[in-house]
């Protein structure tokens, strides 16, 4: 009761220091000596008041205040404590109080670690972030109030949904969260210095951090929501090209394009346009993003609230944004690319060049397979759904000189780099497609396909590991991602080869047989929990050759709101996961069974994380280093 | 100028894009079959098997007969244990089965047949499953039986003997 009238009014005096903020940064912009001392405090107390208003949200939840909208709505008396502070995050109206917490801690730290940064940069900045900041408190004081008040108070709450009742999860949207609005600083950044010219490579070497830092975030979020999809959806994946996973994988790409031109443009002063275009498009693609995940515009499994007003506003903010920068960059943006700009054809700026049209192939290929059914329902009112073999067939053979690239860019020198002593490259590259060979000839589909997707993911697997042990010192970070992501289409192609699943329907008692597997269903055990009650199936599976191993799937009965979820059981060695989960058939003692073999599961986790260290390397190098 | 001018298309380009979206959001978007159990027959078209042509729903089922919908699929297991039931109703003159493929590839679903035999006088395909949803399926295998264009009883999962018994009396 009373710490959602803190929360509100916490809310409300957020907005009007955010339009203080707007005042004082014009004020300041026009006479400019030295920062205002008030544009530092009002950011400072601005944070805090959004960080009052999201512990009191907090305080409601853990005290089950069911007079607040959003914790009937979302919690439960009989919910574990952690799972009601994840609830906060984990419905709509307080996620997006999460949003703006994150967007104005970053706002504040922009301006504490940028002292030696021109003082009308930090001002504009400061002015373009606040615009951002005054959109997202409107949205959320107008469309989603986290603090709605309900009369006569509800006894017990409607619960969180029982999928989103996990450690993983519970995670997953602040970290990525991290990265979207991290990307917001790069955004203000990149058009203040667009406005006032001041794209240089003193600005690049100060920008590319928080470009590593969000990029960072971005990986580790998408990692913990594939994950999670992998164990608790039950469909044995961990990608799925829904809608929601391509979204976030949209900024992703674009961030992972931007820290290389950031490079070049660091060292070289070269693809300026690069630079901003895709500044400005990792933080619209991130509000893109939340536009299509909240205003349900999207048919998904992910799809949280179904309010069209939102996405109405939602869609003209992002709109707004975008004809900003549009408009910014037309009329600001001046070519001051140093003189020696022509591009010598073997360097290091070109192979970065090149991997940049390929990074945009891949980008417009997930964008189109994510937006295009919107147009077409609208334009002629057909319903279709873009599945897996869309993205599989249009992005793999791109993969192949992709990967290639990948291998020689790092090792070409910037401006100009010599053929010589490149023997070893032909050599590795020989070796690969044999090894690729061997492995591949027994399975006969999608022969050359695969053959080149994984000699090329070899290749780089070769070249990077090399660099390991010949040139140390140099680069760390960078050949630790470039060897990850080898690591990373290596374990998702064999993978994808050699997986294999078993899908039957058995009763108690029966035994299933197949070439090579021995399934038996031996009973069944009904287990009762705080908020749940659960079906466990007892089964015992032989392989070939003789080795027996007893899995336990789970079905969870939620009593609120009533959901049955499955919970797959997994056994996990470093060759392999074995995945089994079962489900009720409707109307019959029959259960479905789901028995899954796929190999290398676990890399593609582990060489995610290392794509994501690499990162982390280069995001804590002191600057002499370099 | 040649900025002016890709400035101009790009804000053209955003205003369309902007505009769908708009229109997009006033449309609902949850795709909901058209009937519902113990209904008419829903209305599609299909493609066949075997013939090159496309059916309509409406001519399947318009004699006064029995029909049974199968609903199956090479790489469902279950589907292969009742094939011989399915074998031995196709004997009964009184019902006419008509199988939907669902979600196979047509030389795994020909292969099959070869196999174990064709009850069916026609095979629906359904690659992409939009079909088994219209019917209101939901797996493989399931059944329809359909008297006077109107489903009269629904099974899921994999017939036995016992039903087979039973559609067997309802059809006498």
């Amino acid at each position: 009761m009373l710490s959602s009238y803190i929360g509100y009014y916490s809310l409300i005096i957020g907005l009007i220091s955010s339009l203080l903020l707007v005042y004082f940064s014009l004020k300041n912009f026009k006479n400019y000596q030295f920062l205002d001392i008030k544009i530092l405090s009002l950011t400072f107390l601005q944070f805090l008041f959004v960080m009052i208003s999201f512990i009191s949200l907090i305080i409601s939840f853990l005290l089950s205040d069911f007079s607040n909208e959003t914790v009937f709505n979302n919690s439960h008396t009989t919910k574990p404590i952690f799972y009601k502070i994840a609830g906060v995050w984990g419905n709509h109206e307080g996620s997006l109080l999460l949003w703006l917490l994150v967007l104005t801690l970053f706002t504040l730290i922009f301006l504490l670690k940028t002292k030696n940064q021109p003082l009308k940069y930090r001002v504009l900045t400061t002015l373009f972030q606040q615009i951002i900041i005054i959109g997202f408190f409107i949205f959320v004081i107008k469309t989603s109030n986290p603090f709605n008040y309900i009369f006569p108070t509800p006894k017990e709450g409607l619960g969180l949904n029982p999928i989103l009742q996990d450690p993983v999860l519970a995670i997953h949207p602040p970290i990525l969260y991290l990265g979207y609005v991290g990307s917001s600083i790069i955004f203000s950044s990149a058009l203040a210095a667009t406005a006032l010219g001041y794209i240089s490579k003193n600005w690049a070497s100060h920008i590319k951090k928080w470009v590593l830092g969000s990029w960072i975030f971005l990986t580790l979020g998408i990692l913990l929501g594939s994950i999670w999809a992998y164990y608790e959806l039950g469909w044995g994946g961990f990608w799925f090209w829904d809608p929601v996973e391509n979204v976030s994988l949209l900024p992703w790409l674009v961030l992972t394009t931007l820290l290389h031109c950031i490079l070049a443009l660091e060292k070289r002063l070269i693809l300026t346009s690069w630079v901003i275009i895709l500044s400005i498009s990792a933080f619209t693609l991130s509000m893109c993003g939340t536009f299509l995940v909240r205003s349900g515009i999207l048919n998904s499994v992910h799809t949280f609230a179904n309010d069209p007003e939102r996405g109405i506003f939602i869609l003209i903010f992002l709109f707004s944004l975008i004809f900003i920068s549009i408009i910014i960059f037309f009329f600001f943006h001046e070519k001051n690319e140093s003189t020696n700009i022509n591009f010598f054809w073997l360097s290091k700026e070109t192979a970065i060049l090149i991997n940049n049209w390929f990074m945009m192939y891949f980008l417009s290929v997930v964008l189109i397979g994510t937006v295009y059914p919107i147009f077409l329902d609208v334009l002629t009112s057909d319903k279709i759904s873009v599945g897996p073999p869309f993205y599989h067939k249009l992005i793999a053979p791109f993969l192949i000189p992709f990967l290639f690239m990948m291998a020689i860019g790092p090792r070409l020198k910037w401006i100009k780099s010599n053929i010589e002593n490149k023997v070893h490259l032909i050599l590795a590259l020989i070796s690969s497609i044999l090894i690729t060979f061997l492995i591949v000839k027994n399975f006969n589909f999608n022969f050359l396909i695969n053959i080149t997707v994984i000699s090329g993911a070899l290749f780089l697997f070769y070249i990077t590991l090399r660099d390991f042990f010949i040139k140390k010192n140099r680069s760390n970070s960078q050949k630790i991602s470039h060897f990850g992501f080898s690591l990373l289409i290596l374990s998702i192609m064999l993978n994808n080869i050699f997986s294999n699943e078993i899908i039957t329907n058995l009763k108690v008692g029966q035994i299933f047989n197949s070439s090579n597997t021995k399934i038996t269903f031996s009973d069944i055990n009904q287990k009762k929990e705080k908020n749940y009650k659960s079906i466990i199936g007892n089964f015992i599976i032989e392989s070939k050759n003789g080795k027996t191993e007893k899995f336990a799937p789970e079905l969870r009965i939620y009593n609120q709101p009533n959901i049955i979820t499955s919970e797959a059981d997994i056994k996990t060695t470093l060759t392999k996961d074995e995945f089994m989960t079962i489900n009720v058939v409707q109307n019959q003692d029959y259960f479905n069974i789901r028995y899954q073999v796929k190999p290398f599961m676990i890399w593609i986790w582990l060489s995610v994380i290392l794509i994501s260290f690499g990162g982390l390397i280069s995001f804590f190098k002191k600057e002499y280093e370099k | 100028m040649k900025s002016k001018f890709f400035l101009f298309i790009s804000l053209l380009i955003f205003l369309i894009i902007f505009f769908i979206f708009y229109k997009g959001l006033q449309k609902s978007n949850i795709y909901k079959p058209s009937v519902e159990l113990n209904n008419k027959i829903p209305e599609y078209s299909s493609s066949l098997l075997d013939l090159d042509r496309e059916i309509n729903y409406s001519d399947i089922f318009k004699s006064e007969n029995y029909y049974l919908l199968n609903i199956w699929s090479s790489w469902c297991v279950p589907c292969r244990a009742e094939h011989d039931l399915l074998m031995d109703l196709s004997k009964n003159k009184k019902i006419t089965l008509i199988g939907l493929n669902y979600k196979d590839n047509i030389n795994n679903a020909k292969e099959f047949l070869n196999e174990l035999g064709n009850p069916f006088k026609l095979i629906l395909v359904d690659v992409d499953g939009i079909q088994a949803i219209e019917w209101g399926a939901i797996g493989v295998p399931e059944s329809f039986l359909i008297y006077k264009n109107e489903v009269l009883k629904k099974y899921i999962g994999p017939l036995d003997k016992n039903l087979l018994n039973q559609i067997k009396l309802l059809i006498e």
